[in-house]
Parts: structure tokens; C-alpha cells; sequence
């Protein structure tokens, strides 16, 4: 099963985070808590997904590398605003091709005021406009991207429209 | 064999395709780089038409939002919407009675078909071939009429609900699909023996615009662009949902990766589609199609839920991240077209432009959907 070998690399990034895997995490507390870092178990069938990833910014690099080694492709990435946390997370989603099924959620926090990411356009070339667009609507700069631009806003835009203090 | 191609840098001149050109099929602009006939690089533009629906979603509530799914891709609106009844259902936990699964997995693939329809003509007519294109729209109207006669809408379907569907199906359109059936599978020969035979369409197919399975992965594309690229990949059959595992039908993948394999794909998907339609007919079981109860408004528990379903163009995937209110505090879209053009720009270099014009109609593209 491909999901116990990703895990097993998964987890070989967090050299502190040697506690057991605990499973449907998020069931019990609020969504807006404060984030963990770890690979968490989810029940497929509530959730969607088999792993979530919740990793700091300087390890997305790597993870993003485990997982493109071991024949993920990109689904997309997107972003969400947690602003009661002041934070900024990016949401990757990664999928296989093959019958064995696993999804895999990658998440990242940055602070608001300033959020800056590293972008793994240089491991999935898809990224690119998965990244313009999160920075479209979010402003989370992907440090490193060849040509972030506004993708689906105008080229003049200097708002980002999903921040939840966005005012029309 | 012709000679390598050497392209002279310094020698190239921008070349705008669209936003407003008849083989874009919408609003969509490339910039190409060009070396006399050849693409040295190019740059699609894309969000013309963006209307930024995963903003609209956060200020509806569940149901409000519904008509905006179909507004995405509107050549096969209902599987989107399907995938979203999904979502919330599975999220609050609904249950669905199996003859509203089935009416939906029957409509889905109507629709499915209809979609295919549409870019089979299209794609011909780029081609240069032009009375396919009547004849595909004859057989997508008989769609169209049966499902206006369901949904009340042509395109813009809102037929489901959570939980279950706005009407029940009556005699008539099953008898009317059956009939369809029937006149589907006699055109469908005759596409076979005028379009797909002929050698026009080959010499201009075979071979052009080749996607490797490692394009596929980076660019993450999905649907009959990947199944022409040997990847079996559907998430009906990979990530069973709704009835799908009921139903007998086979996945058509080719694995030469060029233009003309992923045409092949889609006219078999085709075929395949009525299968389905006339299985789910046979086993349409009696019943109600809403549950007896259901919440009065929708609510989802506090959480983040991933969806995927298989539309017209690929994997369609919804994000709804909640936090106990009765709208969406974050809805992410994932839109198959967005993800299957964006390797246009790597796979078309060195390309001829009239090549990558035949590239870029097998890649079938809906451009509101990829703009959202």
C-alpha cells in the first residue's frame, strides 16, 4: 500500500513529532484552532482524503518532493484565510493515477502580514497557475516563481478579493 | 524525414491567437512566440470571464449556491452540480434514495454525451470539416429536449437537490431515452465510417501534439487528455461514487498520447455513456426521489471536505471548508480544463500553429470553467 510507505517518508520529516498517529483529529476540535504540525490520519470516507500533511513553510519543499517521487500528480493548490488566527494557509491536494487510491492534503501556514511561501513550481510544473491564482485572491507571494502575474484578476489588480477583510 | 527543426531565437516574432478567435472556442488568448510557422514558446492568458464564484460561494447559503455549478461548464453542467450535492451530502451526513442515484447517474451521462457531442463537432469543424457539426448538434438536440423535459432547462441545469432531485422522471423520457439509445449507437456508426476513417482527420491527427504520462503528472491532467496518454485513470471507476459500481462499462484508454488518441477515447466514452443510460434504465427502482426528511437549512459541521467527481473534461473536485454556518466559509473549485490546458504551453513548442490549433481542440476546452 502506497499510503504506509508515504507515510513512513512523511513522517521521517518531523524528527520531534514521534507521537502516535491520531486519527479524525479534526472531528472533536474547531477548525480554527491552533494549527498542529504532523501526518494525521483521516477517515476517507467523511473527509475526502486518506493523510493530512500539516507541515511549517521551510518543509513543503521536501514533502512536495516525496510525494511527486512516489507518482502523485497535483490537483490543486488553493488557500484559505484564518484570519481570527492572523494566519494564511495554503492547501495543496495531491491525487494518483492508479487503483491505489490515495489523497493526499498538504497544508502550510504563513502569517498574514506578511505571507510568504516556497513555491514548488520547480517539482510540479502545474503549480505555476495554481500559484498565480492563490496569489490572485490571497496575496501569498511564492517565492522563487518564474512569472507571478495575475492570472484570472486584471492585470492592474493590486486587491485580493478571498481575504475575508476584503471589502468590495 | 524531415530535417530537425532548429529555432533561431533571435528570429521570432509574437503572434496574439484570440482573445476573440473562432478555434479558441471562447475567450481565451496564447501568445505565441513564433519562428516562421513554428511555436518557439508560448504563453496562454487566461480569466477573461472570471466571475469569481468561490467568493459568490461564501456569501450564499448551500442552496443558493446550486445554480452556480451548472454556470462553470455549461456543456455538462450536471455532473458538476452532481459533484456538489455530493459534497454537502456527504458533509451533513444526507441520505439519498437510490432512484434519485440513479435518475442522477442517468442525466449525468445524457449530459456527458451531449458535452461529447458538441466537442466532436466542434473539433471537426476546426478541422475543416463542417457537416459533422450539424449532424452532432441534431443528435445533442434530442438530448436537450429530453432533459428540458426533466429539468426545465436546456443548459443551465439545477435539477438536484440535497438529498434528492426536483422532479421525479416520467414514462416519456424513459421511453424517449430508450429511443435515443437506439438512434445514438446508428449515428455513432456513421460517425466512425465518415469521420474517424477518413484520412483527412488522420493525417492531421496521428501523432500531433503527443502528452507524455510525466507531462500528465506535473501538470496534474485528467480525463480523456490522460486516457489518451495510457493513464487509466476515472474517477468513476477509481474512486466509485453515487450508483457507479452498479453498472457495467469499460474505461477507454489508449496509450499513443497524440490528438488522435485522445479523440478515440472520447468517441468511446460516448458509447460507453449509453451503456450506462441503458443499464440505469433497467434498473431505475421504484420509490420516492427525495428522503422523507431533511434539514429545513443545510449545515455542515465544522470541517474540511474534499469531493471529486468525473465530468465531462476530467476530474472535477470540490473544497468546502466550514466552520458550522449555513454558508461555506471557504469553497474551492478544481476545475479539470483548468489543469489539462496549462500544459499546452510546454506540449505545443516546436509545434505548427496549424498543429497546435488541431492540439488545443482535443485538449476540449470550456473556457468558463477554467475561469470560474
Amino acid at each position: 500500500m502506497i499510503i504506509e510507505t508515504v507515510k513512513d517518508k512523511l513522517r521521517d520529516l518531523f524528527p520531534a513529532a514521534a507521537e502516535p498517529a491520531v486519527t479524525e483529529h479534526q472531528a472533536e476540535k474547531p477548525e480554527t484552532a491552533e494549527a498542529e504540525i504532523g501526518v494525521f490520519d483521516c477517515s476517507y470516507a467523511k473527509r475526502g482524503y486518506h493523510l493530512d500533511v500539516r507541515l511549517a513553510p521551510d518543509q513543503l519543499l521536501s514533502a512536495v518532493g516525496i510525494l511527486f517521487d512516489h507518482g502523485f500528480f497535483i490537483e490543486s493548490i488553493t488557500g484559505v484565510d484564518w484570519i481570527k488566527d492572523g494566519q494564511l494557509e495554503a492547501v495543496y491536494d495531491f491525487c494518483r493515477y492508479d487503483f491505489d487510491l490515495c489523497r493526499i492534503v498538504v497544508r502550510t501556514r504563513t502569517p498574514r502580514a506578511n505571507p510568504i511561501l516556497p513555491t514548488i513550481t520547480g517539482i510540479y510544473s502545474g503549480a505555476s497557475w495554481h500559484e498565480r491564482e492563490t496569489h490572485d485572491f490571497f496575496g501569498i507571494v511564492f517565492e522563487g516563481h518564474p512569472h507571478l502575474i495575475p492570472l484570472l484578476l486584471p492585470e492592474d489588480a493590486d486587491f485580493h478579493p478571498l481575504l475575508k477583510d476584503f471589502k468590495a | 524525414m524531415s530535417e530537425p527543426i532548429v529555432l533561431q531565437p533571435d528570429e521570432t516574432f509574437i503572434l496574439n491567437v484570440g482573445p476573440q478567435h473562432p478555434a479558441t472556442h471562447g475567450v481565451l488568448r496564447v501568445k505565441m512566440t513564433m519562428d516562421g510557422e513554428f511555436i518557439y514558446n508560448a504563453e496562454t492568458v487566461i480569466g477573461y470571464i472570471h466571475r469569481m464564484h468561490e467568493k459568490m460561494a461564501e456569501n450564499r447559503t448551500y442552496a443558493q449556491y446550486m445554480p452556480n455549478l451548472s454556470r462553470l461548464d455549461y456543456l455538462s453542467a450536471m455532473a458538476y452540480c452532481h459533484g456538489y450535492v455530493l459534497a454537502v451530502e456527504k458533509a451533513a451526513s444526507i441520505e439519498v434514495p437510490e432512484r434519485a442515484e440513479y435518475i442522477r447517474a442517468i442525466t449525468v451521462e445524457m449530459n456527458r454525451i451531449s458535452s461529447h457531442l458538441v466537442w466532436f463537432g466542434a473539433f471537426v469543424m476546426d478541422l475543416g470539416g463542417f457537416s459533422p457539426l450539424m449532424y452532432a448538434f441534431d443528435d445533442r438536440e434530442q438530448i436537450l429536449d429530453l432533459l428540458e423535459a426533466v429539468t426545465g432547462s436546456r443548459l443551465t441545469y439545477c435539477y438536484f437537490r440535497f438529498g434528492g432531485l426536483y422532479n421525479d422522471v416520467d414514462d416519456d423520457f424513459i421511453e424517449g431515452t430508450r429511443r435515443f439509445i437506439k438512434r445514438m449507437r446508428k449515428s455513432l456508426k456513421m460517425y466512425h465510417k465518415l469521420v474517424t476513417t477518413n484520412v483527412i482527420l488522420m493525417k492531421r491527427l496521428i501523432g500531433i501534439g503527443p502528452v507524455s504520462v510525466d507531462l500528465c503528472q506535473r501538470y496534474g491532467a485528467t480525463g480523456p487528455v490522460a486516457r489518451g496518454s495510457g493513464i487509466n485513470y476515472d474517477v468513476r471507476r477509481n474512486e466509485p461514487y453515487s450508483v457507479y459500481p452498479e453498472f457495467d462499462f469499460d474505461i477507454p484508454v489508449y496509450n499513443e498520447g497524440d490528438s488522435f488518441a485522445r479523440y478515440k477515447v472520447r468517441m468511446e466514452e460516448m458509447e460507453q455513456s449509453l451503456r450506462i443510460i441503458e443499464q440505469g434504465l433497467d434498473k431505475l427502482p421504484d420509490g420516492p426521489v427525495n428522503p422523507e426528511k431533511k434539514p429545513k437549512t443545510i449545515k455542515l459541521p465544522a470541517g474540511d471536505y474534499y469531493t471529486a467527481v468525473e465530468a465531462g473534461r476530467g476530474s472535477f473536485g470540490i473544497r468546502i471548508v466550514s466552520d458550522g454556518d449555513k454558508s461555506p466559509y471557504r469553497l474551492k473549485l478544481r476545475s479539470p480544463t483548468y489543469s489539462n490546458m496549462h500544459l499546452f504551453d510546454e506540449a505545443c513548442r516546436g509545434m505548427l500553429i496549424a498543429d497546435a490549433l488541431a492540439f488545443m481542440g482535443s485538449l476540449d476546452l470550456v473556457i468558463p470553467e477554467m475561469d470560474r
